[in-house]
């Protein structure tokens, strides 16, 4: 198991490295970072001084090394637009980002799972079967069209919810929290029901699929035969096998998360850190935009690393070697 | 009765045809995807207007109502965007924009997919540990994230760049379907009697192992075509994907979000409902597919 772990760890250092090389050379091919950081209107001699500066002159395999011992030390450089330092900007963003994919994860995870096992135990009912249906719109609707469609519902029409923002915060330590007062949760009802949308589809179909496989196996049978209460039957023996899958998809469906995450944060003006990402896009501001990939490689790596122990810890039959 | 009429008889007879005849879900989600196919393809002919030629737009018609609505214009039968573009004609272009995609992403994707994902599983050692840790690490990122950094960091934007970016992303899912597939068809009997005869390995891949390995690929395909449609519309919807000159659904709805305030609601609900229809046309074709195909998956 240990010797896993390190293996695992080490490929994960490999794959943060090649994604980092890969970073590098893509923005130093894409633009002239000379000319974002000089301004347009700077003289010939204005550029110079700024590629002496910044070590842009120096040889390339110089400067990415430069570029990873100063990440190693958690300095990605400052924004080219607000002259900040980047991973401060993107951490100032980041609890915004995390409340919202927890309530969403605790969304989908429970929705998803709960409405599964309820479609499974009667299949062909009425309301399995508009479960079902349900499920293929979730799957159908791309995120930003739930979000709209909801701002449409809850705000415009109804006027319901808050469509934009994220209400009244408190600080907490170092963590700026929205989730201790009334108007942050109002404000994050949409869009954490918009980003669990999609998981929450897929939860909901992983685990009829799951419960519908392990309810015909002989154990089963058993455990029905034994007497025991159906709630017994269905939740302990049954829904433990399908947890497994259910568990694995949700950790490896992180990068998709956070994706959506930046679609989520777009619509609602959540200031968050995928928001921030797609300002700088626009902006060219280079900087954000590396720390952002690198943070988010580093973040669903992590959760990979962490799903496969947890795949251990509920299935003992798995053992790594 | 001639040949030809025999053999369409034929296949009408086979029981795969029989199975998609007999299931409503499959026959609703094809007619839904021939009628919008159709419509793309004979675009110019059944817009009532091109809205993307400058020449046609008329300002002065910007965000006019739906016809039968207060404000409606009957040349308009959809209403028109701030533009003054015809809703309508918008879609049935935006549609084309939207299987073009789809259709080319699924073909070259599938296409490296395949080969890498073969290559890889036939051959083993090195070479398959660095596709299958490029392709973890690809799935790890998802496609949809992959994409919206791709094209963040490229300076050009445009149909060819946004396919090209969403190919780079792809390709994996096809990689670690046929990589399954193959690990498992390689150990049978028959290819390790291709292989005592002598056959070449082109031989045994293409001729004994790759039909074999197909119908899985299949499903993904389907499911991939309703993917690859709504990471389009996403990422124009962002505001990374086609440019504004080029039509597309996703452009349309992030365009009428700005007026959903005004209770201006038909830009975004008829696009969203055209996206939302063929994507579901698509996975009705897919679900039956995959009961089809392969009952297990």
């Amino acid at each position: 198991m240990a010797t896993y772990i390190v293996r695992r760890l080490f490929q994960g250092i490999i794959v943060l490295l090649a994604v980092s090389m890969i970073c590098f050379f893509l923005f130093r091919f894409t633009g002239d970072p000379v000319l974002m950081l000089a301004g347009k209107y700077a003289t010939q001699e204005e550029r110079e001084q700024v590629r002496q500066a910044y070590g842009l002159d120096r040889p390339m395999h110089e400067q990415y090394l430069r570029f990873i011992s100063g990440a190693l030390r958690g300095d990605f450089g400052r924004s080219y637009v607000s002259q900040i330092d980047a991973l401060d900007m993107i951490l100032e963003r980041f609890p915004a980002t995390f409340e919202l994919a927890l309530v969403a994860i605790s969304i989908s995870f429970t929705l998803g799972v709960g409405l599964g096992v309820i479609v499974s135990i009667r299949p062909n009912g009425a309301v399995s079967r508009a479960i079902m249906a349900g499920s293929l719109f979730g799957i159908s609707i791309p995120t930003f069209l739930i979000g709209i469609l909801l701002v449409m519902g809850f705000s415009v029409y109804l006027n319901l919810l808050p469509p934009f923002g994220r209400g009244d915060t408190v600080q907490v330590g170092f963590w700026r929290t929205g989730l201790l007062t009334v108007s942050g949760w109002q404000h994050i009802i949409l869009p954490a029901l918009t980003l669990s949308g999609y998981q929450l589809a897929v939860l909901l179909r992983l685990t009829r699929a799951g419960m519908r496989e392990t309810l015909s196996e002989e154990y089963i049978k058993t455990a029905w035969a034994k007497g025991l209460s159906p709630a017994k039957v269905i939740l302990k023996h049954a829904l433990r096998n399908v947890m497994i899958p259910v568990v694995t998809i949700t950790g490896l469906s992180f990068g998709e998360l956070i994706a959506f995450s930046i679609v989520t944060e777009t619509i609602f003006q959540w200031p968050g850190m995928g928001n921030l990402l797609l300002t700088s896009i626009f902006e060219t501001d280079q900087p954000i935009i590396v720390t952002y990939i690198m943070l988010a490689a580093f973040i669903i790596l992590s959760i990979n690393i962490l799903v496969d122990l947890l795949y251990a810890v509920l299935n003992p039959r798995i053992r790594y070697e | 009765m001639n040949r030809e009429g025999g053999s369409v008889l034929k296949i009408l007879k086979s029981r795969r045809m029989q199975s998609f005849l007999h299931d409503p879900s499959a026959l609703a989600g094809s007619a839904i995807l021939v009628v919008f196919l159709l419509a793309a393809i004979f675009a110019g002919a059944l817009a009532p207007m091109d809205p993307y030629d400058l020449t046609k737009v008329d300002l002065a018609n910007f965000l006019l109502a739906p016809a039968w609505m207060e404000g409606g214009d009957a040349a308009f039968p959809l209403g028109t965007d701030d533009q003054g573009r015809g809703i309508l004609s918008t879609i049935i272009y935006g549609l084309r924009t939207s299987l073009i995609v789809g259709l080319t992403v699924v073909t070259i994707s599938s296409l490296v997919g395949i080969i890498l994902g073969m290559l890889g599983a036939y051959y083993g050692g090195l070479l398959d540990a660095f596709i299958m840790r490029a392709a973890d690490t690809v799935f790890a990122f998802s496609t949809t994230l992959l994409a919206v950094l791709l094209l963040g960091v490229f300076e050009t934007r445009g149909l060819f760049t946004v396919i090209f970016a969403i190919c780079i992303a792809d390709w994996v899912r096809y990689a670690r379907t046929i990589r399954g597939s193959v690990l498992e068809i390689k150990e049978n009997a028959y290819v390790v009697a291709a292989r005592a005869s002598g056959a070449s390995d082109r031989r045994i891949l293409f001729r004994h192992i790759l039909p074999n390995a197909l119908p899985p690929i299949f499903v993904v395909m389907a499911v991939d075509m309703a993917v690859v449609i709504m990471l389009e519309a996403t990422l124009s919807f962002l505001g990374v994907g086609v440019p504004l000159t080029e039509p597309s659904l996703g452009m349309m709805i992030a365009i009428g979000k700005n007026y959903i305030y005004a209770g201006m609601w038909w830009m975004v609900v008829f696009p969203g409902a055209t996206l939302i229809g063929i994507v579901v046309g698509i996975n009705l074709f897919a679900d039956w597919l995959r009961e089809e195909l392969n009952p297990k998956l």
